[in-house]
């Protein structure tokens, strides 16, 4: 067994908050400036410049990208040959969500409960998952998430014989609804089959890949392409006010399902799409 | 597109109407930062008759909550929240006087409404920009609400702070008024039927 002590992992996940709060995924970046040479609106081209030059501000004077510095969700992989010592895992997360917030002055969004709705002050609790897999790592995948674009997402239980044009419909239907208030460009994350919460699940973390890798599999490339393509020709455009990039990227996740199921997921990100993936 | 500048708290009201939907707007002077909490709070005040501690008279909102402002400087990120969310509250606010909304995102048809009635403007700012807008602000202090944390009421004082004309006086909508090649009106959002002429 290799131990690794919670200490390293509250570390590990404060650092990573104080980073992808205050800079763009290079691969997100990359993209936006590729748009700017597509769109053919002044304002448009504007808009992208702006999420540029506010990147560029960001890290330079260490603020945050957005002052929705969100929820975070945190989802392990735990090799099944490492023992965590040293104090309790869920505590180790949170605290390092709490201190990553203090020190790099992020806004604290949390409320501890629905209805009453009180800030928690601190950010925290981060929404953790944890999944054994093979080996003696720990991969640590964070995402910090708005509310403007979570809000917007949506899961709806398809029947089998929707097939492939009732995913195409809902995907678009959802990409039309959030409109300006995702903050597009969007990423779009698309999770397919499995139950309710597996569908949610495989759209979040269909966000987690970098936008210049396709799916595995060429029909489900295919598709992101496809979706890709119906969904800049909406005209929503960067910030909701016309242009051809409504999103910068669709990706898919896809899991075996029941012979009466068939769930969709769409996972919205706006153009921040602020996650990273580490391994202690 | 023209670019327009205003100094809130507004002295002529009449200002406004030249304000058209894809303007530029460079917003200067008092605004006060409120979101979800501080306008359900002011909404049951105004319902109740009690005081606010707030102007709305010829008054300016941006709908924000900002980040803890970071040693020697004025206020941490500060860009828009989505507006929709303060639509239950905002034909209230107008009719009490309210002139200027910056948010980002459409409205619904009863504020838009109000807007027309009252003559007041709905601006957007450029979201998921925070750092770059705060920029733009000079000066911010909680007025009231403490206890709500990011999200009490702040004033501001404010210098060129950069928006677009989104809904104007007329009801021209700015989120309308594109389709796949960005000239006409996109299917969605059709409950404004106005705005289909432009």
């Amino acid at each position: 067994m290799r131990a690794i002590h919670v200490q390293d992992i509250y570390k590990a996940i404060e650092q990573a908050l104080l980073d992808i709060n205050t800079r763009l995924p290079p691969d997100i970046l990359a993209a936006v400036k590729h748009a700017i040479k597509k769109e053919n609106t002044e304002r448009a081209r504007k808009f992208l410049q702006i999420i540029v030059e506010n990147d560029e501000l960001a890290h330079r004077e260490k603020l945050p990208l957005c002052q929705d510095t969100g929820m975070v969700m945190v989802n392990l992989e735990i090799g099944q040959e490492v023992s965590l010592v040293g104090g309790d895992l869920t505590a180790a997360v949170n605290r390092g969500i709490r201190e990553a917030y203090k020190k790099g002055y992020f806004r604290p969004s949390i409320v501890h409960d629905p209805i009453e709705r009180i800030n928690t002050g601190d950010n925290t609790p981060g929404i953790i998952y944890v999944n054994i897999v093979p080996g003696k790592q720990l991969h640590i995948e964070i995402m910090v998430k708005g509310a403007g674009s979570e809000n917007m997402s949506q899961v709806r239980m398809l029947q089998p014989s929707a097939g492939l044009p009732g995913i195409k419909t809902f995907v678009m239907e959802v990409i039309k609804e959030a409109g300006a208030n995702a903050c597009p460009p969007l990423v779009v994350g698309v999770g397919i089959g499995g139950n309710l919460d597996k569908a949610a699940f495989l759209a979040k973390k269909a966000l987690f890949r970098r936008l210049d890798q396709p799916h595995l599999q060429v029909g489900m490339a295919l598709l992101e392409q496809e979706l890709l393509c119906q969904i800049n020709q909406l005209g929503i455009g960067p910030q909701g006010m016309g242009g051809v990039t409504t999103a910068l990227g669709v990706n898919i996740e896809t899991f075996p399902t029941h012979i009466a199921s068939m769930p969709v997921a769409v996972n919205i990100s706006c153009h921040l799409n602020r996650r990273t993936r580490i391994t202690i | 597109m023209k670019i327009h500048k205003i100094t809130l708290p507004l002295e002529d009201e009449c200002q406004l109407a030249e304000l058209e939907a894809g303007d530029q707007v460079l917003i200067s002077g008092t605004i006060y930062a409120a979101r979800d909490a501080v306008h359900k709070r002011i909404f049951r005040a105004l319902e109740l008759g009690e005081k606010i501690p707030m102007e709305l008279a010829g008054q300016g909102i941006y709908y924000v909550g900002p980040c803890p402002a970071p040693p020697g400087k004025v206020i941490g990120s500060a860009g828009p929240t989505t507006s929709g969310r303060m639509d239950p509250y905002t034909p209230l606010l107008i009719e009490k006087g309210l002139k200027i909304m910056v948010g980002k995102g459409d409205r619904n048809q009863m504020v838009v409404a109000a807007m027309k009635r009252h003559g007041a403007v709905y601006l957007a700012a450029p979201g998921g920009a925070g750092a770059y807008l705060s920029q733009y602000i000079k000066k911010a202090e909680i007025i009231a609400y403490p206890d709500l944390g990011p999200e009490a009421l702040v004033k501001m004082e404010v210098e060129a702070l950069p928006c677009l004309v989104a809904i104007d006086t007329r009801g021209h909508n700015v989120y309308h008024q594109y389709d796949k090649k960005g000239t006409e009106k996109l299917e969605v959002n059709v409950w404004n039927s106005e705005t289909t002429a432009d």
